[in-house]
């Protein structure tokens, strides 16, 4: 009994640390917010935690990892590995809550939900765009700029109220 | 010098490496164009798309390597075949032109892709399938990119229209490659690994037609020309990229930074 309090008690811990590493491209959120900590378990004589690629090139993977590995040692719950999980694929829906409101608060417009007729047909013309609302003035009266932004995860818009640009996570 | 490693490519292998090269070669032609695209925004649209191709080419080729068995990684695949044992399509090793033949080359691969990668969700080889599960949110991006480009630039100006018809003429004739299927293709159907190339054939035409169409664009005739760099017979082109891609680890083995 003791011991399993005590395996339960190093995982609450591990998660809490997961919830202190921040993403090194956005640093707004840390790597639970961003919905990228598939499991976390405890093998006894090493934590394994359980990350998902967001994209398939993303260079702050392996950055990430180091992070994740460096913040549990210095917490004092390692030894501990790092394994990629694919499947199922990454969607910008596990983004928290808590997540979201920090991008906002942070000036990237977050993510939609990504469109149940994600599988439709592409359309080229006659597309409706996105409403995306302006993270400073909650304007949807905006406009993109740039289909992809400093990082793959984002797109660049200009808010036509306040004139701001601003970056919105694309929902994938 | 670092000499050539030797490869061992069954079906299932080969199936992988042709996929897995086109991603890796499309990603060396479009990283050409940093620092040189027409504007700031598609100059960091086509390195994203490149890293995008980059991280499925190193995904796809680690796993051919598991495949394979005889202990080698993504970067030795990568940096250390020998021209024949590339196995990508012809398309995309083509010099990359100019903007007009990069985006219909693009949206030509990325609605191939789409189709392809949809397919592979359902691979019995659970590995492929969950690269695919990524990808295929991905190749649905760079198409909806590089097709609203088409469109732009067959309905834009006198002079967008005519490179947009040239790169067209250009290309066409490396489409049957990407549809033609064989034993490489029989065999990944068999195991279910992923489907026969041909079976996507009619879609890519309905989508192409589309797209094409919306630029004003006419859908061209099937060429009788037949490329054949997915069976390791390259065009010309293949040496220089190769050279370029490779010289790093062949003249300074395992280099890394």
């Amino acid at each position: 009994m003791k011991d399993a309090a005590a395996a339960s008690r190093r995982l609450a811990e591990a998660w809490a640390v997961l919830g202190s590493v921040l993403d090194p491209e956005v640093p707004a959120l840390s790597v639970r917010d961003l919905g990228i900590v598939r499991d976390v378990l405890d093998h006894g004589d090493a934590l394994e935690i359980v990350l998902t690629p967001t994209y398939s090139g993303c260079p702050a993977t392996e950055v990430i990892e180091h992070d994740v590995l460096a913040a549990i040692a210095a917490a004092g719950l390692g030894p501990a590995r790092v394994t990629m999980r694919r499947a199922p694929a990454w969607t910008t829906d596990w983004i928290s809550t808590e997540g979201r409101r920090k991008l906002a608060e942070y000036g990237i417009a977050p993510p939609g939900p990504v469109a149940a007729d994600a599988a439709a047909p592409i359309r080229i013309v006659g597309r409706r765009a996105d409403a995306v609302a302006c993270p400073r003035c909650h304007s949807l009266c905006t406009e993109r700029l740039s289909a992809f932004g400093s990082t793959a995860c984002k797109a660049m818009y200009r808010c036509l109220s306040c004139r701001e640009p601003f970056e919105h996570f694309k929902p994938i | 010098m670092q000499a050539s490693i030797e490869v061992r490519l069954s079906p299932a292998v080969q199936y992988l490496l042709r996929l897995g090269d086109t991603c890796l070669i499309h990603a060396q032609r479009l990283v050409e164009w940093c620092g040189h695209a027409p504007v700031l925004e598609e100059d960091i649209a086509l390195s994203n798309m490149a890293l995008d191709f980059l991280g499925q080419a190193r995904g796809l080729l680690t796993h051919a390597a598991a495949l394979e068995g005889l202990g080698h990684d993504e970067d030795q695949l990568a940096f250390l075949r020998d021209e024949r044992d590339y196995r990508n399509l012809t398309l995309v090793e083509l010099p990359r032109g100019d903007f007009a033949h990069t985006m219909l080359c693009n949206t030509m691969l990325s609605t191939w892709l789409k189709l392809l990668w949809a397919r592979l969700v359902d691979s019995s080889d659970a590995e492929l399938a969950g690269i695919a599960g990524k990808a295929v949110k991905e190749a649905r991006y760079h198409q909806q990119h590089a097709g609203d480009w088409v469109v732009r630039l067959g309905r834009g100006t006198q002079e967008s229209r005519r490179r947009c018809e040239q790169a067209l003429g250009e290309l066409w004739r490396y489409v049957p490659e990407m549809f033609e299927s064989d034993a490489i293709d029989d065999a990944a159907r068999l195991s279910g690994l992923g489907p026969r190339w041909s079976e996507l054939h009619q879609p890519w035409l309905t989508e192409m037609g589309a797209i094409l169409g919306e630029a004003g664009l006419a859908l061209p005739p099937e060429s009788a020309f037949r490329s054949t760099g997915k069976r390791g017979l390259h065009s010309e082109h293949m040496g220089f990229i190769l050279a370029e891609m490779q010289h790093l680890q062949r003249a300074f083995p395992g280099g890394v930074w």
